[in-house]
C-alpha cells in the first residue's frame, strides 16, 4: 500500500475554506517561495503565539528538518497556493528559513542570467548529476 | 534518526501525516532545481516520475474556479464552477548539495493556470508523447509555446508496446518542431531510460543557456 492510498482512506482534511486559512489573502507576501523552495524551521526556541492557526503549526512542525514547500504541502494535504501563503508568513515572522538559492536566482544578483532561468552552474550540475545516475 | 516512530508517521491534523525522517532531505542540500514533465492524459508522466523518484510520488491538488480558466473550458460541464487539478511530483537528490524535483503537469490549457509559476526557474520541460495519440501532444506543445516560450523543451516518445513507430522526421513534421528541438525515445517504466531522457533535456537546456550568454 502506498502512502497515497493511505491518504485516500482519510476523511476530507479541509473542512475549512482556503480563504480562512490564509486570512482572506490569495497572494503571498513575497514572491520568492516556489513549490521547490527548500524550507527549514529557524531553529531557535521561539514559540508560535497561541493564536497561530493549525496550518501554521503543522507546516512549521513538518519543516523541522529540510523539506521543499511542495512536499510539505502534499504531506499536509494543503493546496500549494495555500501553503505558500502560510510559509511566507512563517518566514516573515522569523519561524521558518528559506535555504540556499532558488533556481530563478531570486535573492541573488545574477546579471548574466535572464530572470526566470536557472544559472549555468546549476544547469551543469543537473546534467552531470543525471548522467551519473543513468 | 533512530527514534522508534521512524516508520509510523504520527497524525498531525485530521487527514494528514507527518513526514517520516527518511522523507527529509540531507542537511547538506543547499539548492533545488526542477524539470517539468508534461504530456496529454495517459502519456506516462506519472509512470516516468515514479520510475526515477527516490520518494513515493506525491500529489497536490488545486481548486480552480471557472473565472480563472475562462468560461469556454467548462462549457461541457453544466453547473460546475470549480474544478480540481492535480499535480504529481517526485524527487531525485543529484549531489550532496543539489536536489531535483520533477513536476508532472497536464498539458491542456485549462490546467495551466494554477501551475503557471512552475515554469519559472525550471531547467526545462520534457514533453512525453504517446504515438497512439499523437494529436494530444499538439495542444501540449501549443500551450508550452504560449505559456512558457522561454522554457527549453525536448520531446520524448514514450515507447508503448504496440504503439506505432514513426521515423524522427515524420514526428518532427507532424509536431512542427524546430530543427534544434531534441526528439528522444524512452520507456517511462524504465529508470535508466527515463533518466537518459531527462539528461538529454538538461544537456539541451545547458546548450541553449550557454548560447544565450555568449551571444
Amino acid at each position: 500500500m502506498s502512502a497515497l492510498d493511505r491518504f485516500d482512506e482519510l476523511p476530507d482534511p479541509r473542512p475549512v475554506p482556503s480563504y480562512v486559512v490564509t486570512g482572506g489573502r490569495a497572494r503571498p507576501t513575497r514572491n520568492t517561495i516556489r513549490p521547490e523552495t527548500l524550507l527549514v524551521a529557524a531553529g531557535d526556541a521561539k514559540q508560535l503565539p497561541v493564536t497561530a492557526s493549525s496550518e501554521k503549526r503543522a507546516l512549521l512542525k513538518m519543516c523541522r528538518r529540510l523539506l521543499s514547500l511542495v512536499e510539505a504541502a502534499a504531506y499536509l494535504r494543503l493546496p500549494v497556493s495555500v501553503a505558500v501563503v502560510v510559509a511566507c508568513d512563517l518566514v516573515d515572522e522569523g519561524f521558518l528559513r528559506v535555504t540556499g538559492e532558488s533556481p530563478s536566482g531570486a535573492g541573488r544578483p545574477q546579471p548574466d542570467t535572464p530572470p526566470g532561468r536557472p544559472d549555468l552552474d546549476l544547469l551543469e550540475e543537473v546534467l552531470h548529476g543525471l548522467r551519473k545516475l543513468a | 534518526m533512530g527514534s522508534a516512530s521512524l516508520h509510523s508517521p504520527a497524525r498531525e491534523m485530521p487527514g494528514t501525516y507527518a513526514a517520516a525522517d527518511e522523507h527529509y532531505l540531507p542537511d547538506s542540500v543547499e539548492r533545488s532545481a526542477k524539470i517539468l514533465v508534461v504530456g496529454g492524459f495517459g502519456a506516462g508522466k506519472t509512470t516516468l516520475i515514479g520510475s526515477v523518484s527516490e520518494i513515493i510520488p506525491l500529489r497536490t491538488e488545486e481548486v480552480i474556479t471557472a473565472a480563472s480558466i475562462g468560461t469556454d473550458d467548462l462549457a461541457g460541464l453544466p453547473g460546475k464552477e470549480t474544478t480540481t487539478v492535480a499535480m504529481d511530483f517526485g524527487r531525485i537528490t543529484l549531489t550532496q548539495r543539489t536536489v531535483l524535483y520533477l513536476f508532472g503537469m497536464p498539458g491542456q490549457k485549462r490546467f495551466w493556470n494554477p501551475w503557471h509559476a512552475l515554469a519559472e526557474g525550471a531547467v526545462g520541460a520534457l514533453v512525453l508523447v504517446d504515438t497512439r495519440r499523437l494529436e494530444e501532444s499538439f495542444e501540449v506543445l501549443n500551450q508550452l509555446e504560449l505559456q512558457a516560450s522561454e522554457l527549453p523543451f525536448a520531446v520524448a516518445v514514450n515507447l508503448f508496446p504496440g504503439g506505432p513507430r514513426y521515423e524522427e522526421e515524420e514526428l518532427r513534421e507532424a509536431m512542427d518542431l524546430l530543427p534544434q528541438t531534441p526528439v528522444l525515445c524512452c520507456d517511462a517504466r524504465d529508470r535508466a531510460s527515463s533518466i537518459r531522457a531527462l539528461a538529454g533535456l538538461a544537456g539541451y537546456a545547458l546548450a541553449v543557456e550557454k548560447e544565450k550568454t555568449s551571444a
